[in-house]
């Protein structure tokens, strides 16, 4: 909302300079963002009078024009032909800086002589000045502007633009900011009751209004003007619809326009004459019936929305915009005003379903009160009559089925106390609520509070509270910590485990990436995540883009993305991990949502160091990272063959916690790297947090350290190519007094048989309760191998 | 006697100052100061020799034997010396050369944030709660005193999910606000309340460099007896204090939320131009960071929190926001981009 000062000083004269009012409202929750100087830059600019018109000797199209500045008389070449004597213009003196009406950019006004004859100034148009966009003729100015005066003393002002909180729509207005000017600087608000001479035909004899929708119409006013001429407004009518954003058209739509900025009612003139039947009806919309709204586009309306119709058809969509063969036109001679009022659900749901907004929807949506309309009204009536001339019909019709009776509010000191930890006392609080329209009765421990006519966002006590608060500034309330006993703490143990394991993989160097929660169905597909054909991914049903459209049921797509995107530009080893959810669709119900960390480690070993070069990552780098998160976790992991389609298909492996698969690690599926251009060779992990939680307990007993010590034997094995080293590991860890086995050695070829492969472990035999002797160990070591004869073929490698 | 100890220590300490190894000087102090030495012998055969020999020889021979312990402390300082002088000529590297490197990793600075203001409220007795991203229209909206067309709802574009409820209705979005998670703690903990809840949250917009399609937001519910907008003013004044520092001054300011009342916003002095006003601060000195307010007695009644006895205050924070002011990010699709080049600053 913009508000011009000068406009706003009609009603209020604050106390304060400009920037103390800016700060009190905006602190009152009115924040003033910009602040438009109009006239800042007319320095050398000021009003003067043509005293004479000659032709230009050397010109036809020129003119050479005298100008009476008050101190002396000036003769500028000027084009304009519709100048006339005794008109008072803007006179810009050599030096002023204008605006140029072709390119629009600054410039400083230099003497010249034009055709041979010098220009001692220039004569300006609305454009050279920055008023408007017209430049095609000279501006002139209303007969009473003072000749000699500064340009900007006349008609420079400062335009607020307020950014006005939805609560607020009674603040969509001049005077509403005049109030709470008023209320913040302790000064009276004044407004003058509009009168004007209502000596027509009574309005009953002339239309008739009928609301059928009462439940969406609670009031609808009418006046009606007969004999005017449209015309232009005013200038100074104009520019102050300028000021505040909105185009002149002429003076009646101006006037309409000019009284909504003015109280915050909005309200539509309509060509009496295109009334069908004289008979104006507030209805629902038929099922597709067509409607022409005013900017010229026809638009198909539904039940649930309301029109202002006559007899026939359609005139307007109600607060939202009017129609187009009843606006007012040229050739209109007498209107028909409505100030009514809507409900504010049913303005928002039209406005919305036909991506139509405009000044009024604005206002009803947001809740107006119905009490306003008819103040606007006679206000509109007044200055149409000024302007346009006409009678008004005697009266104006006022259907109201919508009236309810203020209801006061109970509001008790102790809870402005309650409520903002300070004090104020009851003559305070009544003093700021008087201050701002509202009556206060006090009685012995309460104040009944009844809001005014056009506060629609008052309703509860806390309301008032906020009121009494904003006034006397927030400043005004101390700072205190909150002082009652620590609720009980219950903490959610997931956001535990997400930390830990985020730590885990930052120190494995890993980097968190956190990418969008909505993605494609085609990446979807390339890392072949498509769940079961009964569990699609969730759709939104109103997608951005396509890019944007399921939510995941995997974060894979997005960290290959991310991973290919940085190859582009990284060496060596990338390490990618997120912790994020997933959603995965549940019938009737909302999604699951488990936590989820999915890593990617890739790289090809290209990096160059003088250390050397980093090796390839493998299988076996992201295998040996899930071990050792794992490990930090305390949770015991089993590694089982996986099946995962978008895992290379022998070198992943499923994840298990208590016989249940909570995750994956391998290395990616060829296909899913071509689809995602990932041409190195590539680990990935996905683990559901969610399952793992319930297992990764902080309750891990000590186990005491061995205070005897080791005997450690390595042995070299041969066993057949597809024994796995877990079946070999079984069986030696099954010995009693095995505190660890490790495999130190792979290796295939001469002199190892073909069909074969040789194995090295290192075993280490510990008792807590004593030294182990060689023999022993022997004996052990013995056992060992006749096992692994039996059960697995395995041979001793010398 | 007295001449074989003589002989003995010039041979001794002749010997001794051609040694060049730490093996050499333990070989010659075995040999001349060992058990099994010469000098050792004398010592112990001086209570078998005559009476008036015993004092002459018994003072040679100690004397003999200091110089030599002498002579071998000595030498022995002296070797190590040309040992470390050795050691640090032969193993000399260039230590300019950078270190064998350890993968470093990081954690994306919206984690950060999120852990780091956390840590503040939870020092201040909350607790971190979590709440569904996928939520329901009753929560995101309705219990926040949010009802359909409301003018509210439009500065709070959604993304609506392609999913029914049991009955068939469609009311399933994506959550725009974290304050949806307030009205099902009130619904579900036992009073009183403390709580801060971080996460994704969704709106129906495109990018550009102040919006992303998703971001993340913080919000702290605090209901008790006696809870008043003096606590709320504290405790974020509080917050701002320990997040931007001590010397940033704080303002707050009547704003509209239509589920709190009294509504606030918090607002920190400009961080480039403290207050003169500039671009960053589009001229006005101060910098929004949070909304909060006194929550609405109609979202504690809704949720079953009887409003005459208790109060609260809520608030919310949007975290991108924090991380762009702080080291003068100017782009928000940057946390999304996962570009290494741009996380690893962080």
């Amino acid at each position: 909302m913009k508000v011009p000062l000068k406009w706003l000083q009609e009603y209020v004269a604050p106390s304060v300079p400009e920037d103390d009012l800016a700060s009190k409202l905006t602190m009152a929750g009115i924040e003033v963002g910009e602040r438009q100087a109009i006239g800042g830059s007319w320095e050398k600019i000021v009003v003067g009078q043509l005293v004479s018109v000659e032709p230009h000797p050397n010109a036809d199209r020129l003119k050479l024009v005298t100008v009476d500045l008050g101190t002396e008389q000036l003769t500028v070449v000027c084009g304009d032909p519709t100048l006339k004597l005794g008109d008072k213009v803007p006179f810009a003196h050599v030096g002023a800086t204008l605006i140029d009406g072709r390119s629009g950019e600054q410039f400083h006004l230099k003497s010249a002589k034009i055709r041979g004859i010098a220009s001692q100034g220039m004569l300006c148009s609305e454009k050279e000045l920055g008023i408007s966009d017209s430049h095609e003729v000279i501006m002139v100015l209303p007969a009473e502007a003072p000749v000699g005066v500064p340009l900007a003393d006349y008609l420079g002002d400062t335009v607020f633009d307020l950014d006005v909180t939805p609560n607020r729509p009674d603040c969509l207005s001049v005077i509403g900011i005049a109030r709470e000017a008023a209320a913040l600087t302790g000064q009276p608000i004044k407004i003058n009751e509009p009168v004007y001479n209502e000596g027509g035909t009574p309005i009953e004899r002339q239309v008739a209004i009928e609301i059928k929708a009462p439940d969406l119409c609670s009031r609808y006013c009418a006046g009606l003007i007969t004999g005017i001429k449209i015309a232009e407004s005013p200038p100074w009518l104009q520019q102050r619809l300028l000021a505040c954003g909105m185009r002149p058209i002429n003076n009646i739509v101006d006037v309409s326009n000019y009284v909504m900025l003015e109280y915050g009612q909005p309200l539509h003139a309509f060509d009496y004459n295109q009334i069908r039947g004289q008979k104006i009806i507030v209805r629902r919309a038929n099922s597709d019936e067509i409607f022409v709204t005013l900017d010229g586009v026809e638009r198909k309306l539904s039940q649930d929305m309301l029109v202002i119709a006559d007899e026939q058809r359609a005139v307007a969509l109600a607060g939202v915009m009017g129609g187009l063969d009843s606006e007012v036109s040229p050739n209109t001679t007498a209107i028909l005003l409505e100030s009514a009022n809507f409900n504010p659900a049913n303005i928002h749901h039209t406005s919305r379903l036909l991506w139509l907004t405009s000044e009024a929807s604005m206002r009803y949506e947001r809740g107006i009160r119905p009490e306003l309309a008819v103040p606007a009204l006679k206000r509109a009536i007044q200055l149409m009559l000024q302007m346009a001339g006409g009678e008004a019909a005697a009266g104006f019709i006022d259907v109201y089925p919508g009236r309810q009776e203020p209801t006061p509010i109970l509001l008790s000191p102790e809870l402005v106390t309650q409520l903002l930890g300070v004090e104020f006392s009851p003559d305070q609080i009544v003093t700021v609520l008087t201050s701002l329209g509202f009556n206060c009765e006090r009685s012995a421990s309460e104040i009944r509070v009844t809001p005014p006519y056009w506060r629609s966002d008052i309703t509860i006590a806390a309301d008032l509270v906020e009121e009494v608060a904003r006034i006397i500034g927030y400043d005004r309330i101390p700072l205190t910590m909150l002082s009652r006993p620590i609720p009980k703490q219950d903490p959610k143990p997931i956001f535990r485990l997400k930390q830990q394991v985020m730590h885990s993989l930052v120190g494995y160097g890993f980097q968190e990436i956190i990418c969008f929660s909505l993605t494609s169905r085609e990446a979807l597909n390339k890392a072949q995540t498509r769940a079961d054909d009964d569990k699609p991914p969730l759709r939104l049903s109103n997608p951005m883009t396509t890019e944007q459209e399921f939510l995941r049921p995997s974060l894979r797509a997005s960290i290959l993305t991310a991973l290919a995107a940085n190859q582009r530009h990284e060496e060596g080893v990338i390490r990618l991990f997120e912790v994020g959810r997933v959603y995965l669709a549940r019938p009737g119900d909302l999604p699951e949502e488990p936590e989820m960390v999915c890593g990617v480690m890739s790289g090809a070993g290209s990096k160059k160091s003088w250390h050397g070069e980093d090796r390839p990552v493998d299988f076996y780098d992201g295998k040996g990272v899930v071990e050792a998160l794992f490990q930090q976790l305390g949770v015991a992991a089993k590694f089982e063959k996986g099946q995962d389609n978008g895992l290379h298909p022998t070198r992943q492996v499923a994840i298990a916690v208590n016989g249940q698969t909570i995750g994956v690690v391998g290395e990616l599926h060829p296909e899913v790297a071509q689809a995602f251009e990932i041409s190195v060779p590539t680990c990935l992990f996905e683990i559901d947090l969610s399952a793992v939680l319930p297992f990764a307990s902080d309750h891990r007993m000590f186990q005491p350290i061995a205070r005897f010590p080791a005997v450690v034997r390595d042995i070299a094995l041969v066993v057949d190519k597809d024994t796995s080293n877990q079946q070999v590991t079984d069986i030696i860890s099954s010995f009693p007094m095995v505190s660890q086995v490790a495999v130190f050695d792979v290796y295939s070829g001469a002199p190892v048989p073909v069909d074969k492969k040789s194995l090295a472990y290192r075993i280490r035999f510990q008792s807590i309760e004593r030294t182990l002797t060689d023999e022993e160990v022997n004996d052990i070591q013995q056992q060992i191998m006749a096992r692994l004869a039996t059960e697995l073929g395995v041979t001793l490698r010398n | 006697m007295l001449q074989q100890l003589e002989e003995l220590k010039s041979n001794a300490l002749q010997e001794l100052a051609s040694i060049a190894d730490a093996a050499g000087l333990e070989s010659w102090r075995v040999r001349y100061l060992g058990k099994k030495s010469a000098l050792n012998a004398v010592l112990r055969g001086i209570s078998c020799l005559p009476l008036n020999d015993r004092r002459a020889v018994g003072t040679l021979a100690n004397q003999t034997k200091a110089a030599l312990e002498d002579g071998l402390q000595q030498k022995e300082l002296a070797l190590r010396e040309f040992d470390l002088a050795a050691i640090a000529g032969r193993e000399a590297v260039d230590i300019t050369l950078p270190g064998r490197p350890l993968p470093v990793g990081g954690i994306h600075p919206i984690t950060r944030t999120i852990y780091e203001i956390c840590d503040i409220f939870t020092s201040m007795g909350f607790q971190v709660v979590e709440g569904p991203e996928v939520e329901w229209d009753y929560y995101n909206f309705e219990a926040l005193n949010i009802p359909e067309e409301h003018a509210a709802r439009d500065t709070m574009a959604t993304s609506w999910v392609d999913a029914e409820t049991e009955r068939g209705e469609r009311h399933m979005l994506l959550r725009t606000h974290t304050t949806a998670v307030d009205p099902r703690v009130l619904e579900t903990m036992e009073l009183p309340i403390r709580v801060v809840t971080a996460g994704k949250v969704y709106r129906y917009e495109a990018s550009d460099a102040t919006h992303t399609p998703m971001f993340h937001q913080l919000d702290g519910l605090a209901v008790d007896k006696g809870i008043t907008m003096a606590d709320l003013k504290g405790t974020l004044y509080e917050f701002a204090r320990r997040f931007f520092g001590e010397e940033r001054r704080v303002r707050f300011r009547c704003d509209y939320f239509p589920f709190v009342e009294p509504g606030v916003e918090m607002a920190i002095e400009c961080l480039v131009c403290r207050g003169a006003g500039c671009r960053l601060c589009g001229n006005s000195g101060w910098l929004e960071i949070l909304g909060a307010g006194m929550t609405h007695p109609g979202v504690l009644e809704r949720a079953g929190v009887d409003s005459q006895v208790y109060t609260s205050f809520a608030f919310g924070i949007g975290l991108e926001r924090l991380p762009m002011l702080r080291h003068g990010i100017d782009d928000i699709r940057l946390f999304f981009g996962s570009d290494l080049r741009f996380l690893r600053q962080f």
